[in-house]
């Protein structure tokens, strides 16, 4: 193996950058908390200016779903921290182990919120039903930023349960990258890494008649840090789904 | 010189990489290549603009029904709006040139996230998709006017679903590259490149990535609030349930108000580039410029109530948003002196760019005062909604942005194609650009004062004989337009073989050979003085 590769193999490392892939992901994150709060806003304005009507609708929720859904989001959240600290210390199994769990607790979540929302609209209290049409405007205002909020959240929950899905095996997997030594044509000599990607490629102007090989596998220190980050990140992301959610439960089921 | 970059390797124009033909484009994560990709979708957006402008115009040109009925011409204002400033002005600088020179005046050599980089411009791209087809689908185009003001367009039979998922669409593309951004200079900065070494176009356009990250979700909720109601009928924004209309206002300007500083800020980067270049002097008030930047992005997200005066609001809201408005004028004021201080006693070199950036200069100081004629309580009763706010925000967005655009073109397309523009035919371009801009829209100005309405297919008679000149003012500008246009296209095969640093600039960009090498440098460079440390510069080749 020439120098050039080895050159390839450490240059695409140096890219990589784990500070970096933070803050961009907490950069995302408050993104996604301005997104709710333009929300939160429109609920504070209406709250204020219909306190009563608020009052009065949040009584026809049902306290006790909503306590099991914020016991089963918190617990989720700590099993997601779970799984980032098994896979730091490098006990992947258990980490994915609890990154499934957490992903089971959040389609929990969303089985419950499922009943909880289906038995709202057989009572005729969803926006443009007959019958929350005679009810106060307050009452209305109520039960669209219901269906906003918890809506958007639920939105939030099922990407969380999608990203957990692409990010298992990336918690499975073990540090290390398989690499290729081979030919693509009958002159091009190229190093690929297993997963895709060139690494190194040439054409040589003279037949080769020696290759010298120094390695095949490559153990990798910052390829675990790369997985890491990205378990980390999720786990970041689905703390954001249960902290908007601790702001939900009071103010829809607990202002009775 | 002593910045060591290496020697030099293939330029990113003819590398080879994985892919061939189209898809080496497409499929690029060079920041460079992701610059070019923007910069052409944008400026074919722009003329999309610019045809829809110019039969406006002329359906203005007198009195009554002209050429379009008054529905089609609703429909005019509102593409014309939405094409101008989803697609052109917003993504504008910071995807185009920011993209392609971010990375290279920080001395790196690419942006932190390079695959975020090309998605967020396939969904730029998916945005623009979304909304053209708005146009020819459901109910018709949008006949709402680009604010999507409720209750109208909650009611409105025309396609205000998808143009406004289109509009969301594009916020995300905005929101990933303000990200990238954002963690690109905070991580990528070369050794020795400390904060006040970064040129001041790296400043403006870290406090627009913010504006970008921090301004951008309040409208896509906003937009996702006014699909739902048209879907489902939440009721948040519609009385009839309930709800505000007014509220929907203050959402909407929380976003956008913010977003006109994502489209100037980038611009007066770019003058704060080429003037230090042109007049080969240090830039005055370096701190001054770069924390202006920050001050106008801070500032900027406090006056959105300026839009609202005569929407409703209490009287002390309302004096507290015109005293914020009067204060976001100083730090804009605080760049143009410090760049005309820069000017003071250089060595000026009146070449295109420095000249259209000079009209910037001129163009944005009578925006600026409009600014302040429409910011101001009193007056800005007389003038809401009449064509003087239409001239004042082209005098800012077209005059300002769109000025700094094509000096920004000037000064940069030797770097990124490696070919000079002859200068002639774009005096010439600037001429009838500055001549046809000031005919079209400074009319329109005298109108808003005498009193005619914005947004109306239809006026008195006796504004017609400023309407003509204001119409015909948009022929001599479109004229200028083509000329400025042709000749670039020409000077990207034809021109003369630019120079590493045609100019004599100082900035890192111009140490490296024309068109850049794949990956910028050979090696990351140190930097050991400012950007604009003339006095070691050798003289121009």
């Amino acid at each position: 193996m020439s120098d050039a590769a080895l050159g390839a193999v450490a240059r695409e490392h140096e890219h990589h950058d784990a500070t970096g892939a933070k803050i961009g992901m907490w950069l995302f994150l408050f993104t996604e908390f301005l997104l709710f709060g333009g929300l939160f806003l429109l609920y504070a304005v209406y709250r204020t200016k219909f306190p009563a009507d608020f009052h009065f609708a949040a009584t026809t929720l049902d306290v006790r779903l909503g306590t099991v859904n914020t016991a089963i989001l918190l617990t989720s959240s700590l099993t997601m921290v779970l799984s980032v600290a098994a896979h730091e210390r490098d006990n992947r199994k258990l980490s994915t182990a609890f990154l499934a769990l957490t992903m089971l607790l959040g389609l929990a979540f969303l089985v419950n919120k499922y009943f909880e929302w289906s038995t709202k609209i057989d009572h005729g209290l969803f926006p443009g039903a007959a019958e929350l049409a005679t009810h106060a405007p307050g009452e209305k205002l109520f039960y669209g930023l219901y269906y906003a909020m918890t809506g958007l959240h639920g939105l939030h929950v099922l990407i969380g349960i999608a990203v957990m899905a692409f990010v298992l095996p990336v918690a499975a997997r073990r540090p290390r990258r398989r690499v290729r030594l081979g030919t693509q044509s009958a002159s091009r000599l190229a190093l690929t890494a297993e997963a895709g990607g060139e690494l190194w490629a040439e054409t040589p102007e003279d037949a080769v008649d020696e290759i010298e090989v120094s390695f095949l596998y490559e153990h990798n220190e910052e390829l675990a840090k790369r997985d890491r980050i990205v378990v980390e990140n999720t786990g970041l992301y689905w703390h954001l789904v249960d902290i908007v959610w601790i702001f939900l439960f009071p103010l829809f089921y607990l202002i009775t | 010189m002593a910045i060591d970059i290496g020697a030099a390797e293939v330029s990113y124009l003819e590398h080879r990489g994985v892919h061939r033909g189209i898809a080496s484009w497409v499929l690029s994560t060079d920041h460079k290549r992701i610059g070019i990709l923007y910069l052409t979708s944008l400026l074919s957006f722009f003329a999309v603009g610019v045809l829809i402008g110019i039969l406006m115009r002329l359906e203005l040109i007198a009195p009554g029904e002209t050429l379009v009925s008054a529905r089609v011409y609703n429909s005019m204002f509102t593409l014309h709006g939405m094409i101008m400033i989803f697609l052109f002005i917003i993504p504008g600088i910071p995807a185009a040139f920011g993209n392609f020179f971010l990375p290279i005046l920080i001395g790196a050599k690419d942006v932190a996230f390079p695959r975020l980089n090309l998605l967020s411009w396939w969904v730029y791209v998916a945005g623009a998709t979304l909304a053209v087809l708005s146009l020819f689908s459901g109910g018709g185009a949008p006949d709402t006017g680009w604010t999507f003001y409720a209750p109208y367009s909650l009611r409105t039979g025309t396609n205000v679903t998808l143009a406004v998922f289109a509009a969301f669409v594009l916020g995300f593309s905005s929101i990933l590259t303000g990200i990238n951004f954002v963690t690109t200079i905070h991580r990528l900065r070369a050794p020795g490149m400390s904060w006040f070494r970064l040129p001041l176009f790296v400043w403006s356009l870290y406090a627009t990535a913010w504006v970008q990250v921090l301004a951008t979700p309040i409208l896509a909720l906003t937009l996702m609030l006014v699909m739902l109601e048209r879907i489902v009928g939440l009721g948040l924004f519609d009385a009839a349930r309930g709800g505000d209309p007014l509220l929907y206002q203050h959402l909407f300007w929380i976003y956008s108000h913010p977003a006109v500083y994502i489209m100037i800020l980038p611009a007066m980067g770019v003058v704060s580039e080429i003037i230090p270049t042109f007049s080969r002097q240090k830039i005055f008030g370096y701190k001054a410029i770069a924390f202006s930047s920050l001050a106008i992005a801070f500032v900027g997200y406090l006056v959105w109530g300026h839009h609202m005066y005569t929407s409703g609001m209490s009287d002390t809201a309302r004096w507290v948003f015109s005293l914020l408005t009067f204060l976001v004028a100083v730090p804009s004021g605080i760049k143009v002196f410090n760049w005309v201080a820069t000017l003071y006693k250089g060595a000026i070199d009146l070449a295109p760019p420095l000249l259209y950036t000079l009209s910037f200069i001129f163009l944005f100081m009578i925006g600026g005062f409009t600014g302040l004629i429409s910011g101001a309580l009193a007056t800005n009763l007389h003038i809401h909604d009449t064509a003087f706010v239409v001239g004042h925000f082209h005098y800012v967005m077209f005059g300002g942005t769109g000025f700094m655009l094509f000096a920004a073109l000037l000064y940069w397309f030797p770097k990124m194609f490696g070919r000079m523009v002859p200068a002639r035919p774009m005096w010439l371009a600037w001429l009838l650009m500055f001549i046809g801009f000031n005919a079209l829209y400074f009319p329109m100005l005298i109108l808003g004062w005498m009193g005619m309405p914005r947004r109306y297919y239809d006026y008195l008679p006796r504004f017609q004989p400023l309407n003509v000149v204001s119409t015909a003012g948009s022929w001599v500008l479109a004229l200028g337009l083509a000329v400025f246009f042709v000749t670039l296209w020409r000077a990207r095969r034809h021109g003369e073989i630019a120079p590493a640093n045609p100019w004599g600039g100082s900035t890192l960009e111009w140490q490296i050979a024309s068109p850049p090498p794949v990956e910028n440098f050979e090696r990351i460079p140190v930097i050991e003085r400012g950007p604009y440390e003339y006095g070691e510069i050798p003289p121009v080749e």
